[in-house]
């Protein structure tokens, strides 16, 4: 296919690029001073907790040097917690203790960390070496998710999570982030996990990609990905769609993790979410944006936003490619 | 609304600044490329004489009105004369003057002159010649000439033509052979014809010149006949009868009178020498704008000093490599370490020549990333290991250097201006990729800031446009438009195209919203 013609197949297709991304949306919708609230996952957080949104346990958080020193306070009766950035971004700089060993920390994928490896890490943290732009930061540390079994045939180690797209206030788009060998249980799509499309009616899982190819099955555990009926969805969607009036934003991406005990918590919020959601679900962003544009309320109460998103989200919003039709294409 | 508000600041912005350098390329004569050379010539005017016993006062006919040519510049030369130039109703002449002079003398009159099309033929209108006074037997075939040419004739131009027919045919035309004689030289030719185009009421006179030819050497002064119809002057040939401007036609001066006249000397000989070289158009551009008075020189960055603007002849290209980067970034897609980085690394290749650069910064990366690993293991604070990373940075570009002069390879030596804390950042950002993001993508990020930078180092290396850029800045008014324009660029980039392969033209056309 020639460029032109690859160019006005994705414009048909609805696909949103970077610069429609940024420009069109972003810029418009999620004001600057709302940022922070957004950038700092601590203050999510705490947001989060008083608008009665489930979010994983706050054990503490080290804010100076000095604060180091309180680790061990801060974890005393959890075996398991999370070390998180406030600031970091697609993951960067999170440890996951799953364990100790005697003096050591055990990490989710069995590595063992002394306590000196810890501080480091944590000070690098709090000197901004995960943040953008280097700026100061401080670690929040939390509770680790028990990842629900349901989920566990599809992962690679790591916590497989739930991404929303969320366009004031409607959610147009999901996607399931499964862990990889290669994405070393991270379910981060640029390190190699698997993405796959989740319907926005029911939260069944469609199909996979995984490094911009379309997948069927699981990379490492060989489960076949589609038809999965993601549990406790419609409280996924509730929560998607209130983050909305929590930030106040209007283009966000939210991250949810099921946990075994507890249900749906969100994680994060991303104030610029990513455009690789399209490529799991094999579907353009911009028709679902342009579809809520012309015909949602954004005023109405998340009930009503959710089921306007039920409606015009059913999969599938438009044409979509047979798997065939697209390895063939790849290939 | 923000669009068009956007649209109509680009488009002033851009407006003004190409109206700037239309005006400064069309009416000021800035050249717009680097190597643009306007031909010259350098005319000589050298009076030769011996000097008598007592005072000497030379006197030349120098160029004034020169319809075509523009003086550039011009010097007098001489030894112990007093010199002044004043005007005269015909045009400007030179006196030197001495008290005493011993032996051959020869003073000189240089001027460099360049063609000029937009120097028009401005001159006023002359009034009603009085009429010549002739004998009167030399009135009587002037009244018959006169009588018979103007039946010959409908106006002033077909008048002197026919009058030149008349007079080159001095031998066998009964009136002329009063006057001349077939061996008459063409300006005795010239002069008749003024006289008796004076006793017709018609204002003439001769204009001397000389030819600005290929060839340079030794130059013969040519006549030629200005004759105004009542509305403008007409010219010519008094030989040939052509009418109109010659070519390459430089007048010297105008009049009756001879070139030049020495005043106390004897065997005065007035030689002229024409010699035709080139100049850089710019050098031309500046003299024209000092001889003119303008100021638009004066408030260009040809008026900062010579380090100065060697400065600011690298600082104005930093917007065509920013503007590079917003091509390569949001059109095509190309990850880079640092919004722009890849510009000072294209500045610091300036310095290194491009392969030489390339190769420097791979080395020094790919050591600066090594040490950057095994500080990782020491768990040193970040501020503290930036310093370390920096610091180490210095040392290896410094034994580069060392080693390099001891190896006699020259470019080693040019990596003073190598942007070493941008080295070391990019040293500390490509070591947490790789470690967060594998070394893939670290690697991938590198070599894509690499090329980004080899790029904007070849753009902005263009000759003719640094050129450009450096002669008209205003032109960077353009270059903030365009990029004004891109920044609402929301389109594809072009890696997205591969990006999203997977997605192919609907089957069936797009169900719209109920």
């Amino acid at each position: 296919m020639s460029l032109l013609a690859r160019y006005r197949s994705l414009t048909e297709s609805g696909v949103l690029g970077l610069n429609k991304r940024n420009g069109d949306y972003i810029m418009r919708f999620n004001p600057r001073r709302l940022y922070p609230l957004v950038d700092d996952k601590l203050k999510t957080k705490q947001v989060a907790i008083k608008a009665g949104i489930a979010v994983p346990a706050l054990y503490g958080v080290i804010e100076t040097q000095h604060d180091i020193r309180r680790l061990g306070e801060m974890v005393t009766g959890h075996r398991e917690f999370v070390l998180k950035p406030a600031h970091g971004s697609s993951g960067d700089g999170i440890i996951v203790v799953a364990g100790r060993s005697g003096s050591l920390y055990r990490t989710i994928n069995g590595t063992l960390l002394d306590a000196e490896f810890l501080d480091h890490h944590l000070s690098n943290a709090i000197s901004g070496q995960f943040s953008l732009g280097g700026i100061q930061d401080t670690v929040i540390v939390e509770a680790m998710v028990h990842f629900s079994p349901h989920f566990e045939s599809l992962s690679f180690q790591g916590v497989p999570d739930v991404r929303v797209i969320v366009f004031r206030g409607i959610p147009v788009m999901a996607m399931v982030r499964l862990p990889t060998r290669m994405s070393h249980g991270k379910a981060n799509l640029h390190q190699g996990a698997v993405g796959a499309g989740v319907d926005i009616a029911n939260g069944t899982t469609l199909g996979g990609v995984m490094s911009g190819e379309v997948i069927d099955t699981h990379p490492d555990t060989g489960v076949v990905i589609a038809g999965l009926t993601i549990p406790g969805w419609d409280t996924m969607l509730d929560i998607s769609a209130r983050c909305y009036e929590l930030t106040g934003m209007g283009y966000i991406g939210v991250d949810i993790v099921l946990d075994r005990d507890l249900g749906p918590l969100v994680l994060e919020l991303n104030a610029r979410p990513g455009l690789a959601i399209q490529i799991a679900n094999q579907q353009g962003l911009l028709r679902r944006l342009q579809i809520c544009e012309e015909a949602a309320n954004f005023e109405a109460l998340p009930a009503e936003r959710i089921a306007f998103a039920k409606k015009h989200f059913a999969h599938p919003v438009g044409p979509v490619l047979e798997p065939g039709d697209v390895a063939g294409q790849i290939g | 609304m923000r669009n068009r508000q956007l649209y109509i600041l680009a488009s002033l912005l851009a407006v003004a600044g190409l109206a700037i350098f239309l005006f400064k390329y069309q009416t000021l004569g800035f050249p717009v490329r680097a190597d643009a050379e306007t031909q010259v010539w350098n005319v000589e005017a050298a009076v030769n004489f011996e000097p008598g016993p007592a005072a000497v006062k030379v006197t030349l006919q120098i160029p004034s009105l020169t319809p075509g040519f523009t003086v550039l510049d011009e010097s007098f030369v001489s030894r112990g004369f007093g010199l002044s130039t004043h005007n005269t109703t015909n045009g400007r002449e030179a006196q030197w003057a001495v008290r005493e002079a011993d032996g051959p003398q020869t003073v000189y009159y240089r001027a460099l002159v360049y063609r000029d099309p937009a120097k028009a033929t401005e001159d006023s209108t002359p009034p009603f010649p009085e009429i010549p006074e002739f004998d009167e037997a030399s009135r009587i075939a002037v009244d018959g000439l006169i009588a018979e040419v103007r039946r010959q004739s409908a106006d002033v131009a077909s008048f002197t033509s026919e009058l030149l027919r008349h007079i080159n045919n001095a031998g066998s035309d009964p009136y002329v052979r009063l006057f001349l004689s077939d061996t008459s030289s063409p300006t005795a030719k010239a002069q008749l014809a003024t006289r008796i185009l004076a006793a017709a009421q018609i204002p003439a006179r001769v204009s001397h010149g000389v030819f600005l030819k290929e060839q340079t050497g030794i130059a013969r002064t040519v006549p030629l006949l200005e004759v105004h119809d009542g509305v403008e002057w007409l010219y010519f040939d008094p030989v040939t009868r052509a009418q109109g401007w010659p070519q390459d036609f430089l007048v010297w001066w105008r009049g009756n009178g001879p070139i030049g006249d020495v005043d106390g000397g004897v065997d005065v000989d007035v030689s002229l020498a024409v010699q035709r070289s080139v100049l850089n158009s710019l050098e031309v551009a500046e003299r024209r704008m000092d001889s003119m008075g303008s100021q638009a020189f004066d408030f260009s960055l040809f008026s900062l000093p010579i380090t100065t603007q060697a400065v600011y002849s690298v600082l104005v290209m930093i917007p065509i490599g920013a503007l590079v980067i917003v091509l390569l970034r949001n059109f095509i897609g190309i990850k880079t370490f640092g919004t722009f980085m890849p510009v000072l690394v294209a500045l610091a290749f300036r310095e290194t020549r491009l392969l030489w650069g390339i190769v420097l910064f791979a080395v020094i990366v790919a050591l600066g990333l090594l040490i950057r690993f095994y500080l990782e293991k020491l768990r040193l604070l970040l501020v503290p290991r930036l310093t370390c990373v920096l610091t180490v940075v210095v040392i290896l570009m410094a034994g580069i250097s060392v080693l390099s002069q001891k190896l006699d390879i020259q470019p080693g030596l040019s990596i003073a201006l190598f942007p070493m804390v941008i080295i070391s950042m990019t040293i500390e950002r490509m070591s947490i990729v790789w470690e967060e993001r594998g070394a893939s993508e670290a690697l991938q990020e590198g070599f894509g800031s690499l090329v980004v930078a080899a790029i904007t180092y070849l753009v902005m290396g263009i000759p003719w446009l640094s050129h450009l850029i450096f002669v008209f800045p205003e032109l960077l008014l353009v270059v903030l438009a365009v990029t004004l324009l891109t920044g609402r660029y929301t389109g594809y980039r072009l890696l997205e195209l591969k990006r999203f392969r997977s997605f192919r033209k609907p089957v069936e056309p797009a169900g719209s919203p109920p």
